[in-house]
């Protein structure tokens, strides 16, 4: 029962509350509101959904509101104005007693520079969330033990905080909060004062907890490689406002605005790009019941190392490299020529993992959840992907319209990301409904 | 009082006592350091103003340090309290010492109630200070995670302010013992007795030699109340901050 509603969140600093309250209302922006009553605006009408037990990354330059916004959900920033429900529950009306007793049970938060207190051990300082639940010592110390493990610092609890590598304060850290046994787990920018390679281990370490723990997990972060190494929706936000939700590929395939086009220029394409977006669904599929003969026939004019074969129910067999077929007597069947090895991906594999199996096999199937053949990856179709960005960034300042003009390549996968579920465009979110309720 | 009962203990007891407990909480050069200079005090005929000064000086601070840490405690918290009363400390730190013996005299007459009084006054601001101080001073991501975890009020103060403030607390109570010290002399004008009396007397009737004696006296126990104070601050502070 964790999912979390934000519905209009706004946040004015400073003293001008009403005034800046009313004027989001009347839909005006930052810069409108600064220059009318001097409020600054911290975060400007937010709405968006948190489904229970995804990762979600607040992305955003600092200053963008994105760790506001996140202590908005724990009240540790009061919002001006909105709706917060975490469940059943409307966070923003509990009682100053009810809220610290929610904020126990419900939320567990990581923080930037790790929190953790000098003067405590390890072990102390992981069962902190218990202790001030009133859990009685000897049932802290052991769920404290146990989070410990979980997180891989077993042998240490003994130690102070300063004993430790900034990776292993931060650890503790995240023991910290699985200790407390919270359903949202708020990690406001957890790993940016890591060093790169301790900050990728971690990221996948988070990645297989948040897949054996289930949690709820939002994490606010300025790097979008992270994001994409989490590997659930990113909600980008500037200014106080969100410009776009979705999935890591949507944001890379589609910008909202100019802004973002411009934020995701520098990702590892290869690292956000599913095999199912590159797949190549045009190319000619053999069936194994042809004769190499006509084989030759159907591929007539199309280039390529290796061509994919599957069944008449279009589900795949194998691959056949095409030095293979040149080579084989006429009269000889598909089927007895394919290569053994060839074994199919799914289409939400990450692209940079299938590289090497690229470069080695020539072409690699990409089949859908039923097992049905969806396309191949082949050299071709990997350059084209990763070529996409180039053409983006030439054609310059519009972004929007670029990926209209852009090249088969582009289209086909751009084309292909309907297979993914819709996330609603920020746009939309952020503009706000009049039903919003406010206040 | 609490100073016939301390005279009445003979010295060499309580030279054992005070060096065993400075060697405890300082290790051995503050114990030695105490040893020999209260045996050197001792030797000067001046044990029994030595133990009145002591009384004086623990006294005020003791009751100084009641007043003072919730008074800072309550400055960290509230805004409003500290820009309200941050003046009046600067003026008790700024006027001078000789001041307060006036308002002392018509409530508590001669005597060393009146000295207690201006000593307290006197030395009570650093301990204040410092509390306050320390306490704004923990980082704000360490008093975040106590409300993030759901931390109420009191228990985001003894577990993560507090503990975290201690050094600066304990630097405020060194401060404040040699501020109470060093009213030891002015005090002995309104009659507190001890080593400020005999330095008092002495410049009365010239004995440049007995006030030089009773100088050194109050030097011995400056040195010896300072260093073990801030040996205690030094084990206050947490592990790892150097």
């Amino acid at each position: 029962m964790s999912r979390i509603v934000l519905e209009g969140i706004s946040k004015i600093f400073g003293s001008k509350q009403v005034e800046g309250v009313e004027l989001i209302r009347q839909g005006k922006r930052k810069a409108e509101i600064a220059a009318a009553c001097g409020a600054v605006v911290g975060l400007c009408d937010i709405s968006f959904d948190i489904v229970e037990g995804e990762i979600l990354t607040l992305m955003g330059l600092s200053g963008s509101g994105k760790s506001t916004l996140l202590r908005c959900m724990n009240r540790l920033v009061e919002p001006s104005c909105g709706r917060i429900m975490v469940g059943d529950v409307d966070v923003t009306r509990l009682g100053r007693k009810d809220l610290l007793a929610f904020r126990q049970k419900t939320f567990g938060m990581v923080f930037q520079h790790f929190a953790l207190l000098p003067n405590r051990t390890i072990l102390s300082n992981v069962g902190f969330g218990l202790e001030l639940k009133n859990v009685p010592a000897a049932r802290w110390n052991e769920a404290a033990m146990q989070a410990i493990e979980l997180v891989g610092l077993k042998g240490w609890e003994a130690k102070y905080p300063h004993e430790l590598s900034g990776g292993m304060q931060q650890r503790a850290g995240l023991a910290r909060a699985l200790a407390a046994d919270a359903e949202v787990l708020l990690m406001d920018e957890a790993f940016s004062a890591l060093d790169p390679l301790i900050r990728r281990d971690m990221q996948s370490e988070l990645r297989d907890l948040q897949q054996k723990l289930k949690k709820t997990i939002v994490f606010v972060s300025h790097d979008l490689d992270e994001a994409v190494a989490l590997g659930g929706r990113i909600v980008l936000m500037k200014d106080g406002e969100v410009v776009q939700i979705g999935q890591p590929e949507e944001i890379v395939a589609r910008p909202a605005t100019e802004y973002v086009a411009r934020f995701v220029e520098h990702i590892d394409r290869a690292a956000v790009m599913r095999a199912g977006q590159v797949a190549d669904r045009s190319a000619p599929v053999l069936q194994p019941t042809l004769t190499v003969a006509e084989a030759r026939i159907r591929i007539a004019g199309e280039g390529g190392d290796a061509w994919l074969v599957a069944d008449d129910d279009r589900r795949f067999v194998g691959c056949l490299l095409a030095a293979r077929l040149a080579a084989a007597r006429p009269s000889e069947t598909v089927a007895s020529l394919l290569e053994a090895s060839g074994e199919a991906v799914a289409a939400e594999s990450r692209l940079d993992a299938l590289l090497a199996r690229v470069a080695a096999e020539g072409c690699v199937a990409v089949v859908d959840p039923d097992g049905r053949l969806i396309g191949g990856v082949g050299s071709r179709d990997v350059v084209r992907a990763l070529a996409a960005h180039s053409a983006e960034s030439q054609a310059g300042d519009h972004p929007e319209t670029s990926i209209l003009q852009q090249t088969a390549g582009a289209e086909r996968w751009t084309g292909a990301s309907r297979n993914f579920p819709s996330t609603r465009s920020a746009t939309k979110a952020s503009t706000g409904s009049p039903t919003m309720a406010l206040g | 009082m609490l100073t016939t009962a301390l005279v009445a203990v003979p010295p060499w007891v309580f030279i054992g006592l005070a060096a065993l407990a400075t060697y405890r909480i300082g290790g051995r050069k503050i114990g030695l350091l105490t040893l020999f200079g209260l045996l050197f005090l001792w030797n000067l005929r001046l044990w029994q103003a030595t133990v009145e000064t002591l009384v004086l000086v623990s006294l005020s601070t003791i009751t100084a340090l009641v007043i003072g840490i919730p008074v800072g405690i309550w400055f960290a918290l509230s805004r409003r309290a500290w820009r309200t009363f941050s003046p009046i400390l600067d003026m008790m730190q700024t006027l001078p010492s000789f001041v307060y013996l006036i308002p002392a005299l018509p409530f508590f007459g001669l005597g060393a109630v009146s000295a207690c009084f201006a000593t307290i006054v006197f030395s009570v601001p650093p301990v204040i200070r410092l509390t306050a101080l320390g306490i704004r001073n923990v980082p704000t991501e360490l008093v975040e995670a106590s409300d993030a975890f759901g931390g109420s009020t009191t228990q985001k103060l003894f577990k993560v302010q507090l503990p975290l403030a201690l050094p600066t607390i304990m630097a405020g109570v060194n401060q404040t013992m040699m501020l109470a010290l060093s009213m030891v002399v002015i005090a002995a004008m309104i009659g507190a007795g001890g080593l400020g009396r005999a330095v008092w007397q002495s410049i009365q009737r010239l004995e440049a030699g007995a006030g030089f004696e009773a100088g050194i006296g109050i030097v011995i126990l400056a040195v010896i109340l300072d260093r073990s104070t801030q040996a205690l601050a030094a084990r206050a502070r947490p592990h790892g901050a150097a």
